[in-house]
This record gives structure tokens, sequence and C-alpha cells, in this order.
């Protein structure tokens, strides 16, 4: 892992052997660009790269390359998702162009959150590619310089590929493999679901060690603070392939009023500093939903800045 | 099979709102096996409709009859003296019968009364699962002689995604994840390694992306 693929910033920060720290941005549910801008403003000099959403939940957002664009402009890097459930591969290949041109070098590649949990449930959905050839295309887009279809592609676009994975879905036995065929597939960096059962991760990541994944690609561990003692009830309950244990529940309840944000950073905050320690991780991803003007405190308290510049 | 389901009363009424005398004809194929199109199931339906419009105040007549199978041009055929008596004809086959119907007797109108719905089976009386999208390239012989194209939400080949728990999909509790399946019988078997192989992007032309689609047997053709 030392010939740069892309050049993304994201991309020289893990290569000279920092830590990284990457934050997330769902787009508006709107045009609202000054409350976008005002989002990616709290996670500025806080973040390596910042995730940009691509219609979360299936509910309708500002475009994921429209957004990583004002990311740009902004002076942030953008780490554009791009999910497969409405594009097809026409769309998908002309889309990863057009982020490029534009300046865009980080790719998250994902399946996508079926349109039925979201706001456009009658949608007819695509999925004429799945995230794994979706990797596997960016991978032959930049490394072959040819399109799924094998023709010459006119300047190829370079990017950083990242994909996710679910340590906690289930089948258990199955998601390391299911990373493995990722990376095989071409993925550089992985960003996890968010983490809360850290007994069934340590184990995840041993598997990963002992298979040598972690020297194949880059691993971030993903956080997101709990907010409220309802929002754990709500990812532990409502939230599929999300694993959050009684004691994390438990444990922010007894904060007591009004303290319940700060037990849940703390707890980000000691999850984060197990991560640096951990064998195989090499960043944590902060993804903290609609949280954003608590990054740069979350940040600070987790000894993440100031940021590596490279 | 194909499998359907019938409209609702009230859709069917709306059909034929304006209209005295229907014929309904029902199909002996697929629909009859899935309880939703058989002679039984167009009774019920002559009966339901004509106590509604009793009700109504504004009777219908309605008589029945039931076809071999309605894809078919040879059973089609049979109705060629009588089609002509009725206002309208309610079908009660699968999507194609009302077609073929209207293909051959383009002078008629034809009502769908059936949603169809997709391929599949019984898995215990009175349910009906989907195993099959119709693709035209069968690829379950790669999983355990399970189908991901019409059996996981995604159509996901390189499956399971991460919203698998347990065994369930994430769409809804309902539903099984076919790849949580995939995966345990492929250990089962102890070839779990087949899943480890990545499985290119699909050419969807042979499916209904290619364009509507014909099947020609030449040994056939007269």
């Amino acid at each position: 892992m030392s010939d740069l693929k892309s050049g993304s910033n994201l991309e020289k920060v893990l290569n000279a052997g920092h830590f990284a720290f990457t934050g997330e941005c769902g787009p508006p549910q709107g045009a609202n660009v000054e409350r976008l801008k005002e989002k990616i403003h709290h996670l500025k000099g806080c973040v390596d790269a910042v995730n940009i959403t691509d219609n979360q939940t299936a509910v309708v957002r500002m475009s994921s390359w429209a957004a990583s664009l004002v990311v740009l402009q902004e002076g942030l890097e953008p780490n554009f998702q791009m999910v497969c459930r409405d594009r097809n591969r026409l769309a998908i290949q002309s889309d990863i162009l057009g982020i490029y041109a534009h300046g865009i070098r980080n790719i998250l590649c994902l399946s996508g959150d079926h349109q039925r949990f979201g706001n456009h449930p009658g949608a007819k959905n695509v999925f004429d590619i799945d995230s794994m050839q979706l990797i596997h295309a960016v991978k032959t887009m930049r490394d072959e310089g040819t399109f799924l279809n094998g023709q010459d592609i006119d300047v190829p676009p370079e990017l950083f590929i990242g994909a996710a994975s679910n340590p906690f879905a289930e089948p258990f036995e199955f998601r390391v493999h299911r990373l493995a065929k990722k990376i095989a597939a071409g993925a550089d960096f992985i960003q996890t679901q968010c983490i809360y059962n850290m007994d069934r991760f340590r184990e995840f990541m041993k598997k990963v060690v002992d298979m040598g994944l972690h020297e194949k690609c880059y691993i971030l561990a993903g956080v997101t603070p709990m907010k409220s003692v309802g929002m754990a009830r709500y990812m532990a309950k409502q939230v599929p392939g999300m694993d959050v244990p009684d004691s994390i529940i438990k444990r922010l309840q007894g904060a007591g009023k009004g303290k319940v944000a700060g037990a849940g950073i703390k707890f980000a905050i000691e999850q984060i500093e197990e991560f640096k320690e951990m064998e195989g991780i090499a960043g944590v991803h902060l993804m903290a939903i609609e949280w954003e003007h608590r990054v740069p405190e979350i940040a600070e308290l987790a000894g993440m800045l100031p940021r590596p510049k490279v | 099979m194909i499998v359907a389901d019938r409209k609702s009363l009230n859709e069917i009424l709306d059909m034929i709102k304006d209209l005295k005398n229907i014929l309904i004809i029902g199909c002996k194929g697929c629909v009859t096996v899935c309880n939703v199109g058989g002679s039984k199931e167009v009774g019920i339906l002559a009966s339901i409709l004509k106590i509604a419009r009793k009700k109504e105040g504004h009777p219908l007549e309605v008589d029945e009859k039931i076809l071999e199978r309605q894809c078919d041009p040879e059973y089609i055929e049979q109705i060629k003296d009588q089609v002509e008596d009725y206002e309208a004809v309610i079908s009660m086959a699968c999507g194609v019968g009302p077609q073929f119907l209207s293909e051959r007797y383009p002078g008629c109108r034809f009502f769908p009364a059936l949603n169809t719905t997709f391929f599949g089976g019984a898995v215990q009386h009175g349910i009906w699962e989907e195993r099959c999208a119709g693709c035209g390239t069968c690829v379950i012989h790669y999983f355990e002689g399970m189908c991901p194209i019409a059996r996981c939400s995604k159509s996901l080949l390189n499956g399971p995604c991460g919203g698998s728990a347990g065994g369930k999909c994430e769409i809804s509790k309902d539903v099984d994840c076919i790849w949580d399946m995939i995966v345990r019988k492929k250990m089962e078997q102890g070839r779990l390694d087949d899943l480890l192989e990545f499985m290119p992007a699909k050419d969807w032309t042979t499916s209904r992306d290619g364009g509507p689609r014909k099947s020609v047997r030449e040994e056939l053709v007269q």
C-alpha cells in the first residue's frame, strides 16, 4: 500500500501511516445549500474527508455528487457515496466520470438501503449491479482504463475506492469472507457499520488480522455517538444489522437527566481510544448523525486534532 | 406456476359499472392450481357481482365459462360463437389471458379480474411464494438451488448485504434472507469457497431489460 492510486487527502493520510479520521454529512432534503455549508463548516479541519451520503435510508435528498461538489468548494475533501439502488451501469459509470472530472477523489461503493424504508416506497429500484460489482467496476475503470463493456476510457478516473463492512449482520461467520471478497474486488479502504458491541468487533478484527486483510486494505472503524436513550433503543430495534448491547442502553440510562448525550460522547471517545490501539484498524469513521456541531468537541477529546497535513 | 391474486370486488365492479351482461372466463392452468381463477372462483365472482349489482338496483347478467388454458389459441377459439353475445368479458387468467383474448377477438372488450404476481409455488396450503424472476439465464446452480435474483430484495449476486439479521431481510421480518440460506447451505455442504468467487455483473439482455421476449423453437414452427 505505497503507490498512490488517487492522491486524495484520505489516501495520503493513510498512506503516510497516520490514524485517519473521517466524518459524515447527509445532504439536505431540499436545495438548502446554506444549511449544507453550515454542517460542513463544523467538520472543516476536524476530519480528513467527509462522507456525503447518497439518499440514505432511501429518503430523497440533494444528490450526493452535487453535495460533494459543495463540500469540495468549501475546502473539505468529500468521500462521495454511491448506491446501486438508483442507477444502472450507464448512470453509475457516467456519474463516476463526472465526479472525477470535478475533482472528487474518494468513492464509497454501497448497495443502498431498500426503498421500502424510505419516503418513496412505491419507487422501482435498479440494482443492475451490486456493491461488489460496483467496487470492481470502479477498479476496472481506474486500473484497466476500460468501461464495464471493455471499451477504453478517454482519461480514466483515478479514485480511492471505499466499501462498507457490517461485522454485525448475519450470518456472522461469513462477514469476514465478504470483507475479503470486497478487498479482492478492489476496495482500498473499508468503513465499518457503527460499532457498539465491542466484544463482537474484537472477535471480527481478530479474524481480519489472522487472514491478513488489514495488510491489503485500510480499515476504518465506524463510530456513531448516541445522543439519547431513545436513539439507542431505535438503533437496537429498528435498524437492520445493528448490534446495540443492552449494557450500552443501561449505561446511557444511568447517566441521568441532561447527561445522556455526554455519556454517549464519552463512550464514543473510549471506543476511539481502543481503536487507536487495535491491530488492523487504520482510522475511525465518525458518523455523528445530525450532530455535526459536536464533531469538533469529539475530535478534540479523542485526541484527533490537529489533522495531519500531507 | 404463475401465481395471481384476485382484484378487489370494488375494482372489478368499477370496470363493469355501465355494463348489463358479461361473461366470466376462468382458466384451468396455473390460476386453477393457485385457487384464484378456476371454475370455483369463477362461480364465486359471478355470484358476488350479481348480488352487489342487485343491491345497487342495477342488475347484471353473468355467464360463466372455463377454458383449458387462455394462453393457447386452440382453446381460445372455443368461445368464438359466444363471445360477441356479451358487452364485455372478464378473464380470470393471468395477464396473458385477457391479452390473448383481445388479440383473437379485437371487436370485444376484455377486463382482467386478477393481478398477476409472480412465478412461484405453494409453500403450504393457501400460501404461495416467489421463486423465479424469469431473467432468462438461470444461475441457481451457483447458489445451491436458490435464486438471489428473484428472492433477494436487491437481487444481489454477491450477497448478503449488511441488512441481513436473524435470517430475515431488512425490508420485513416476514421475508427470509435468501442469502442467509445460501451461505448456511454452502457451509453445511463444505462449499463456502464457492461464495468467495466474484460473480460479475449480470447480462440482463435475456431478462425483460432486453425488451419484450420471444421464444422460437424452429423444429416446431410450421
